[in-house]
């Protein structure tokens, strides 16, 4: 499935905060590769991480450890000019696409905004791309001169997009990019971003806590847990086997539209919640909610394994299960 | 069948906007039976929660209309004084809403303000209701409720922070407890263990409970009757067998095709085009006709009614006869 040189490669990348003294580790020995025209899903629960991997893995936030390869350069290595010159090259989609855009830009401007921090192109050229790009994402080209809060949620991410592809990248990280929107405008949405990945080769990044909305999206997924991997595969292997106990608790939580009422979801409950990030457990992160924990699970860390082809997980059962 | 324990009959609601008016809720006609868990599904300005707020008195002072009638075991919330409807609210129904720490104090210890409700509804005494607080932690689950009950809103986890919240809506035992988006906030592990705890309660009281939500998972595996909206009307109702098997309103059919699930990854998407339309004129044809593919001139001209199509399920679309026979 990979046999084309991956266009971002990350290994071993940590993050860490310090908060009031005491040290967050959000992200710790993280390592995957994205190729060009596929998607790498990222999910996980709120605390779980995935937000400031997409980012460390941008260096928009700076990595603590580890290496981060685009298009065969190392992004770590660079200097802030050069490093700038590189975002051309990756962007983002944000959650609440008001929130990312300036209030007091019209649309045009902020669409525009990021060709002139790139130094692309006359004047007339740019508004010419506006107007196209306004075209590709679905919106009329009056909307060029409304400013964002006259839009709706769905315009809002749409500009979001049309503002990300101005600059011709290669790799866009999508955080959240459908959670703030309605169950009719979402699958819009979803559409588009499907579109012009095909059109452009695109690489995602796509972080979601919707794992119905990762598997549509995604080639290969990775599972989040306490700043860790717990589970890494392809999306039709994770959907199909998941081999980590928190995955299975993750799907297992899922309600899905049944299809009569005699097969609704008998509501059980999966143990415990996620522990504090500062006093991570011991051993395996998940073993305090984890049904099939052991004592070696409450001493031992369990490291990434290979289940079988594209398919890891860290769990001491992982192999056998 | 049982007389119902709420019934609400054209409820409109309006608001009163700098320039202009927004007619939210527009002709609204539904009702709860005793320990019914009824689903209001609708998306954002839907008018879902609107309507709820609307008869229990919690909208801002800038409404312009409420008419209709909502009555709760008999009386009329609508025609209710302030200090009426407060008696109700809070003892006879009580509310839980989409994010905990908006809704409670952060300043007050939370063993506190679940003894405050119980105390101000003379449902028990000062002594009486503080054990009585110790109990409903352990109750919804906070474990430690002995200790607990002295901990500040923060000191919890947003799971653990809405456990505190239903325990201060079931204190002085409501017979309807009124959900608005109480799992949305929340990760899907914890959104299943606040479900599971309401449906234990529901079954150990029979409380019947409304749930407000966007999302037709929660409703349908949670709910036994369904309603959807849209701009303020009702379009479709069904108990959820008929829902599942014969939902047949076009906005209904649009919204199923638009769900994304895990394991429908091979399921076609077809997305609802355009978007839900502004509510600053009374409506006077079908709200869903630009974005409708089955819709004709009359659509366009009269406003649907909320028609009896048999089994207890009601639909508004003029084009019912069609769609329902297409459907099938």
């Amino acid at each position: 499935m990979q046999n084309s040189a991956p266009l971002l490669s990350v290994e071993g990348l940590s993050k860490q905060f310090q908060v009031r003294g005491r040290i967050l580790h959000a992200v710790q020995q993280v390592s995957f590769e994205v190729v060009a025209g596929q998607t790498l899903g990222l999910v996980g629960e709120s605390g779980s991480g995935k937000s400031t991997l997409g980012r460390t893995a941008l260096r928009l936030l700076e990595p603590d450890q580890g290496n981060i390869l685009f298009d065969g350069i190392d992004l770590c290595k660079l200097k802030p000019k050069e490093l700038r010159s590189k975002r051309k090259a990756m962007q983002m989609i944000f959650q609440d696409p008001l929130a990312s855009l300036n209030p007091r830009m019209t649309v045009g401007m902020a669409i525009e905004d990021a060709m002139i921090i790139h130094g692309m192109r006359s004047s007339l050229e740019r508004r010419k791309r506006v107007d196209a790009l306004l075209e590709r994402v679905g919106l009329p080209q009056s909307i060029a001169q409304a400013f964002p809060f006259e839009l709706s949620g769905g315009q809002q991410q749409r500009v979001g997009i049309a503002r990300a592809l101005s600059v011709q990248p290669k790799l866009i990280v999508c955080d959240e990019p459908i959670s703030a929107l309605d169950v009719s405008i979402q699958v819009q949405i979803i559409k588009l971003l499907q579109d012009i990945q095909k059109e452009m080769n695109l690489a995602y990044i796509f972080i979601s806590h919707n794992l119905g909305v990762v598997q549509y999206m995604s080639d290969m997924v990775l599972v989040l847990y306490l700043g860790e991997v717990v589970e890494k595969a392809t999306a039709q292997q994770l959907f199909a086997q998941p081999s980590h106990p928190y995955t299975r608790v993750l799907l297992d939580s899922i309600l899905k539209v049944p299809e009569s009422a005699a097969r609704r979801k008998r509501m059980s409950v999966p143990p415990g919640e996620m522990p504090s990030p500062f006093a991570p457990p011991t051993g395996c992160p998940f073993h305090p909610r984890c049904s099939m924990a052991v004592d070696r699970c409450r001493q031992e860390k369990p490291h990434l394994q290979n289940v079988s082809p594209n398919h890891e997980a860290a769990c001491h059962f992982a192999v056998s299960s | 069948m049982d007389e119902p324990l709420l019934e609400v009959r054209d409820l409109f609601t309006q608001f009163q906007r700098v320039d202009d008016v927004v007619y939210a809720v527009n002709g609204m006609n539904f009702s709860v039976a005793p320990g019914e868990v009824l689903g209001i599904v609708g998306e954002s300005g839907s008018g879902k929660s609107v309507s709820v707020l609307s008869f229990l008195g919690l909208l801002r002072d800038n409404v312009k209309l409420k008419s209709g009638t909502a009555k709760f075991r008999g009386t009329d919330l609508l025609r209710l004084g302030r200090r009426q409807l407060e008696d109700i609210r809070g003892r006879d129904i009580g509310v839980v809403f989409q994010d905990p720490m908006t809704s409670l104090n952060p300043v007050r210890r939370v063993g506190d303000q679940i003894m405050e409700g119980m105390i101000t509804h003379h449902y028990a005494s000062k002594k009486v209701a503080l054990q009585r607080t110790i109990d409903l932690l352990g109750e919804v689950g906070i474990p430690e409720p002995q200790m607990r009950y002295r901990n500040y809103p923060f000191e919890f986890s947003g799971g653990m922070r809405q456990r505190v919240m239903i325990a201060m809506a079931i204190a002085c035992e409501p017979q309807l407890l009124i959900a608005d988006e109480p799992t949305t906030a929340l990760d899907v592990t914890v959104q299943m263990q606040i479900l599971a705890l309401l449906q234990t309660l529901r079954e150990k009281r029979n409380m019947s409970i409304i749930m407000i939500t966007h999302d037709f998972g929660v409703a349908t595996n949670f709910c036994d009757r369904i309603i959807v909206m849209y701009a303020g009307m009702v379009m479709e109702s069904a108990p959820l067998a008929e829902f599942l098997n014969n939902s047949v309103h076009p906005y209904t059919i649009g919204l199923k095709s638009s769900i994304i699930e895990v394991g429908n990854k091979n399921k076609e998407l077809v997305p609802i085009p355009g978007m839900a339309p502004v509510l600053t004129k009374p409506l006077n044809h079908c709200p869903y006709v630009s974005r409708c593919s089955v819709a004709q001139d009359r659509c366009e001209q009269e406003l649907p009614e909320l028609l009896h199509v048999g089994n207890e399920h009601y639909v508004a679309c003029h084009r019912i006869e069609e769609v329902g026979i297409h459907a099938k």
